[in-house]
């Protein structure tokens, strides 16, 4: 294991540019996880199996000649309607909290053997023009597909933010979240909102795909490699809330890579779990 | 769990010897010999065991034309362990007391390969094992590598590579050692370090990562501010491709690199990849496809690749370890004319193996013999062997960015 190292200013700054970028893309993988537990009481593990469907879906129809980014015109709807066909079969049968965490695991599962079937369980890299594309501002590069999911993922974040914070949609989402009865007593229709916002938290895991698919190479396994560090930014920044996965992402993201730019990269998970252990114990409620 | 018995492919090798018997080869009679072994049909690891069973299925075919061992056709009973050590373990054990097969092949990966192990040591079976990284952990007696990486790899790899870059264009003064924590790789790097030291070079940084690292952005980082002459990447996988790709985002170049075991596909179609330089001990050039019967594995391993939609068709080094194992088992059945595992055993700790590979010993730590790993570099789209000269082809030399 290597010792302390006192790094440069440029590396440093790097490198906490490279940690916003990773927790941007935690963030937007977040965000409808967060939602969805925050808001459905729904644990869905298939958020990320969805993403990397989405990545795939992108990753074959930019091979095929599509802009990759045109290609959310379709992957967007298409999530949208998994997501709420997936949410109306839970629904149907009553799925407990803890049961859709066993019962989209198992989803998970499924979709992994679909994609590997598919597209091999072989690496799969999108070649597009945006990675071509790289940016140099004060000695810094900031490369084209990190900063469009800077950018997806702040504008959604914000958009979500400010639906749930001042429509009538999110008013009646928060108040089914708070208390569902004396919602429904006032009439809202929790039904149809809840698929709604299903189908709003696959279509979110779609977008973060194709910011997948810009920016890394896919293999079917990765699925699981995202589990950990998302479901930490989810829990740092507190359930059902659009701004908090973002920043908590970002708080992860640059904590690893500023603990890769002075110590072992291995330490890197180390730090990002005990902060967020020691916020959780700081800050129980939070977690609620 | 799939069983493969090959009884189509078997009557069809049958037939085939049938008419080799025509043109005056042998034909194949009576029982088959049976040869169990699984691989990692689905799962994970599964695109890599495609190439051990592509290759297998050729060898059985080879054979049976040319009228199979002791005069009996083939038959490979494969199963399908999902990339899980667990469940090789147990399908191992279910080859031997309820199939009852009368020879084990070794399955593919090194945690395959150690369950596998266990099992043909409790049975006193031989186990020919394809890609075995680590020589210190290979306990059993009978079982035979096919990698032929030698009996100490941490120390002779390294040396390997080194001489090639001080007989190169730059010789390296500094090296950056950036490695994964992955069993195989790890005490691999452990030896570079070692390496270098001994040879007076300066290690101007060492990072290690856990497998399955996502963000490669600050080692990039890291590595670009170290300015090596020369890093050494201790990747196994995907961590080449995922690396040079957050190099390629701060436009950093490394004078000149090395990784250990990547995914050769992947690494080789990355235009980053550019004079790469890794491992090998079989590539489909001279003087490799000089051995007798490479040019013809080469020539049908393509196609069946190519029919399979591999990604790359060609063979290099698990290729070229699957077909060695197929030899090596092949050798001490026909060495001994028995099936007696204690036989086989006993002739290959004493003898030599003429193999694609080159002429393999087994009398080292873990049966290993010579290390013959070369070094390839990535020239053009393509590997191509730089190191030593006597496996160059075409005036190949090693190249620097």
């Amino acid at each position: 294991m290597s010792g302390f190292t006192m790094p440069s200013a440029t590396l440093l700054a790097q490198s906490v540019a490279s940690g916003v970028f990773v927790g941007a893309l935690y963030g937007l993988l977040g965000l409808g996880l967060s939602l969805s537990w925050g808001l459905l009481r729904l644990i869905n593990l298939a958020h990320f199996a969805f993403a990397f469907l989405a990545a795939y879906l992108c990753y074959q129809m930019a091979t095929m000649g599509m802009d990759p980014l045109l290609t959310l015109a379709v992957i967007v709807p298409l999530f949208f309607a998994i997501g709420a066909a997936l949410h109306a079969a839970m629904m149907s049968f009553r799925i407990t909290p803890f049961n859709s965490l066993l019962v989209t695991f198992g989803l998970t599962g499924i979709v992994e053997a679909l994609i590997q079937s598919i597209w091999t369980a072989d690496f799969r890299k999108l070649e597009s023009s945006y990675g071509e594309h790289n940016y140099k501002v004060a000695g810094l590069y900031l490369p084209l597909p990190e900063l469009i999911t800077l950018g997806l993922a702040a504008g959604l974040s914000f958009a979500v933010w400010a639906v749930l914070r001042y429509t009538d949609l999110g008013k009646a989402l928060r108040a089914s979240a708070e208390d569902a009865p004396i919602a429904a007593a006032f009439g809202i229709n929790q039904r149809r909102n809840a698929l709604l916002l299903a189908g709003t938290c696959s279509a979110l895991a779609s977008v973060a795909g194709v910011c997948l698919a810009l920016g890394f190479t896919l293999a079917p396994s990765q699925i699981y490699a995202w589990i950990g560090v998302v479901f930490a930014a989810v829990m740092l920044g507190g359930l059902g809330r659009a701004l908090a996965p973002l920043i908590a992402g970002v708080l992860i993201g640059v904590s690893e890579a500023v603990t890769m730019a002075v110590t072992a990269p291995s330490w890197a998970p180390l730090v990002s779990f005990t902060l967020l252990i020691a916020i959780l114990l700081l800050r129980p409620g939070r977690a609620t | 769990m799939n069983t493969h018995p090959m009884t189509r492919r078997t009557v069809l090798g049958a037939g085939v010897a049938g008419l080799a018997a025509a043109s005056g080869l042998s034909q194949a009679q009576g029982q088959p010999i049976r040869i169990g072994s699984t691989l990692a049909l689905t799962g994970p690891l599964s695109a890599t065991a495609q190439v051990h069973k592509i290759v297998g299925e050729i060898y059985i075919e080879q054979v049976n034309k040319r009228g199979g061992w002791l005069g009996r056709p083939l038959e490979w009973v494969l199963k399908d362990d999902q990339s899980k050590p667990d469940l090789a373990r147990t399908l191992y054990e279910q080859l031997v007391t309820v199939d009852k097969v009368d020879l084990l092949m070794g399955p593919y990966a090194t945690g395959a390969i150690l369950s596998a192990m266990g099992v043909a040591q409790r049975y006193n079976k031989v186990l020919v094992h394809h890609t075995f990284g680590i020589p210190s952990l290979a306990k059993y007696e009978m079982a035979f590598p096919a990698w032929s990486l030698g009996s100490d790899p941490a120390n002779t790899v390294p040396n390997t590579l080194f001489d090639a870059l001080a007989a190169g264009p730059r010789p390296p003064k500094t090296v950056a050692v950036v490695t994964s924590k992955f069993p195989s790789i790890q005490f691999m790097s452990a030896g570079a370090r070692e390496v270098l030291k001994k040879r007076g070079l300066t290690e101007v940084l060492f990072l290690e990562w856990d497998f399955g690292n996502r963000d490669f952005g600050p080692i990039a980082n890291r590595i670009k501010d170290a300015r090596p002459d020369f890093v050494w990447v201790g990747a196994i996988g995907l961590d080449g491709n995922l690396l040079l790709d957050a190099m390629k985002k701060i436009d950093y170049v490394p004078p000149q690199h090395f990784y250990l075991y990547p995914a050769p596909a992947p690494l080789v179609s990355l235009p980053e990849a550019k004079n790469a330089l890794s491992v090998t001990i079989f590539e489909e050039q001279p003087p490799f496809t000089n051995a007798p019967g490479a040019a013809d594995f080469v020539k049908l391993y393509r196609e069946r690749a190519t029919a399979a939609k591999l990604p790359d068709p060609s063979v290099e080094v698990q290729a070229g370890a699957s077909y060695t194992a197929w030899q090596i088992l092949e050798a001490g059945v026909l060495a001994t004319k028995s099936l007696d595992d204690k036989a086989i055993g006993t002739w290959l700790k004493a003898n030599r193996v003429d193999t694609i590979q080159g002429k393999l010993r087994f009398d080292g730590v873990g049966n290993y013999g010579d290390d013959l790993m070369r070094i390839k570099q990535v020239q053009g789209g393509h590997w191509v062997v730089v190191w030593p000269k006597a496996f160059t082809h075409g005036g190949a030399t090693l190249q620097a960015n």
